[in-house]
């Protein structure tokens, strides 16, 4: 039904994909930007971060798809319409996410094909079968591990109502940071998003494997292929939270 | 001097209005220092590729990340300030309501405006800034005259940041629609602007031109105030030549379209 009412203005529609492809491109003409000026960032040439721009913004760009209007959730929590959701005999997490589900988010995924393509054809790496095949699954588990990060962040707005920036934080903050290879990183921040929330296996670590860079903190050779259980992880803890979120919730009421 | 009561008033009402909201504003300030911590560390990364870049050295680039954190909710560079209501009272015509009132409309949202951009820079802007300076080594000068002119550079910056806003949401009284607008705002604020790179480490040709552009008056002139780079009166001079001539076309602007509202009646 949102498709359809977006759908409806169509010159409207394809304006705001454009614009959305602006919007979200301007992070990748600031690396362009910088890459005038400089022929490695970190260690890391133009098409390695490009890799890593496209995975992380293509995996981000479906999860926001998917699931990203579970940001509004705090404004159905402040006004009381969260209730509406709760009688309903549908599970509320699929109604938060079909909620005003906005087809222009088409753009962030577009673009970061698009990137993604480029890095692939212009990246010099000696492909293997398994090189092959671990993009596809860093992309799927990717999109699943910021997926489980929007369900987090939504579980944490029952608790703290008006903080959707702090979401805003983990979600764009977090595609942002994989943006740039982790040699830039100082190590506390790379603990923290291997160990605590492990953002590194959306890209970082399966992507040093593909381009046969030594891996981030040290981590085994067998750690570029735990991003489907870090993704498993994710989505248990997010689910875990989203049910105590959900019982701990009391309507506004008067 | 009623009117300059009148609009103190409005100013006022604009600070208490963000003020609210007290847990919004912790989490804009959890969010700032987030980004202004990954922003850093890919500056440290780039100023050790290239020294010097564009005339810093690194302790003023990450001056520079702190000061954008301070000011993006502040100057709304990326939009996010009272022109999203004027934009929706002009496509409701609600906006009609407002022009038959006794006060001026770009005066009254100018000091809504500026009540905003002052509880954000007290609300959201020290303490990520505070927490910079304090966990990273920044080039900050030690002379109060110097905060003081920034201040002044920095209250210059609202006006600018005002005045373009203001024409953005004028549009809305030919486009209806006001998202395309807001976007466009969105980009050349955050590129023009150097939320993304300082401008003076931008290449070339574009960086000289960006330079001139009103949007290098938001945070580029009030950071090479701040760390002493340019002089300050004709950094105050370009400020307010902005501020003068955006103003008077919103002027310009508001008028044509007020002769274009016709209010429907019943």
């Amino acid at each position: 039904m949102w498709i359809r009412s977006t759908l409806t203005y169509r010159v409207s529609f394809a304006m705001t994909v454009l614009g959305g492809l602006l919007v979200t491109g301007l992070d990748f003409v600031a690396i362009l930007l910088m890459f005038s000026q400089v022929d490695v960032l970190g260690g890391y040439t133009l098409p390695e971060i490009a890799l890593l721009y496209g995975l992380s913004a293509t995996s981000f760009g479906a999860a926001d798809l998917a699931i990203g209007s579970a940001g509004r959730l705090g404004t159905r929590v402040r006004d009381g319409t969260l209730d509406m959701l709760l009688v309903r005999p549908a599970p509320v997490l699929a109604q938060v996410a079909a909620d005003r589900f906005a087809l222009r988010r088409v753009a962030r995924i577009t673009q970061g094909d698009l990137i993604l393509g480029w890095a692939l054809v212009s990246l010099d790496v000696a492909w293997t079968p398994v090189k092959v095949l671990l993009v596809p699954v860093m992309l799927v588990c990717g999109g699943v591990i910021f997926s489980a990060v929007f369900v987090a962040g939504a579980a944490f707005q029952f608790v703290a109502q008006d903080a959707a920036e702090v979401q805003a934080a983990f979600t764009f903050g977090g595609q942002t940071l994989l943006q740039y290879p982790p040699t830039v990183f100082g190590r506390e921040l790379l603990r923290s998003v291997t160990f605590v929330l492990p953002l590194a296996f959306v890209n970082w670590v399966p992507a040093a494997y593909v381009l046969g860079r030594p891996y981030p903190l040290g981590l085994p050779g067998w750690a570029a292929f735990a991003s489907p259980l870090a993704a498993l992880l994710c989505c248990a803890a997010a689910g875990l939270a989203w049910r105590v979120g959900l019982r701990s919730y009391r309507s506004t009421g008067s | 001097m009623g009117s300059a009561r009148l609009y103190a008033a409005v100013a006022a009402g604009g600070f208490r209005r963000y003020a609210t909201y007290r847990v919004a504003t912790a989490a804009g300030v959890f969010t700032n220092t987030v980004f202004g911590l990954i922003l850093v560390y890919t500056y440290l990364a780039l100023w050790d590729e290239r020294p010097h870049l564009g005339g810093y050295d690194q302790a003023q680039a990450v001056t520079y990340v702190w000061l954008g954190q301070a000011l993006f909710a502040t100057l709304a560079i990326q939009g996010g300030g009272f022109e999203t209501d004027l934009i929706e009272r002009i496509r409701t015509g609600e906006v009609a309501v407002d022009l038959y009132r006794p006060a001026d409309l770009q005066a009254w949202w100018l000091a809504t405006d500026l009540g905003r951009a002052f509880f954000q820079l007290l609300g959201r802007g020290v303490v990520p800034f505070v927490f910079g300076a304090w966990f990273f080594p920044t080039a900050l000068p030690d002379e109060a005259g110097v905060w003081l002119a920034f201040l002044v550079t920095v209250v210059l910056a609202m006006v600018v940041s005002y005045a373009i806003r203001f024409l953005v949401a004028l549009s809305g009284f030919w486009l209806l629609d006001g998202t395309g607008v807001l976007q466009v705002l969105m980009v050349t604020g955050v590129f023009c602007s150097g939320m993304t790179l300082p401008l003076n480490a931008f290449p070339r040709p574009l960086g000289d031109i960006v330079m001139l552009l009103p949007w290098s008056a938001l945070l580029q002139t009030p950071a090479d105030v701040l760390m002493g780079r340019v002089d300050v009166w004709s950094a105050f001079a370009f400020q307010a030549g902005w501020a003068v001539v955006l103003l008077a076309v919103g002027r310009l602007v508001q008028g044509a379209a007020t002769r274009r509202v016709v209010v429907q009646g019943g």
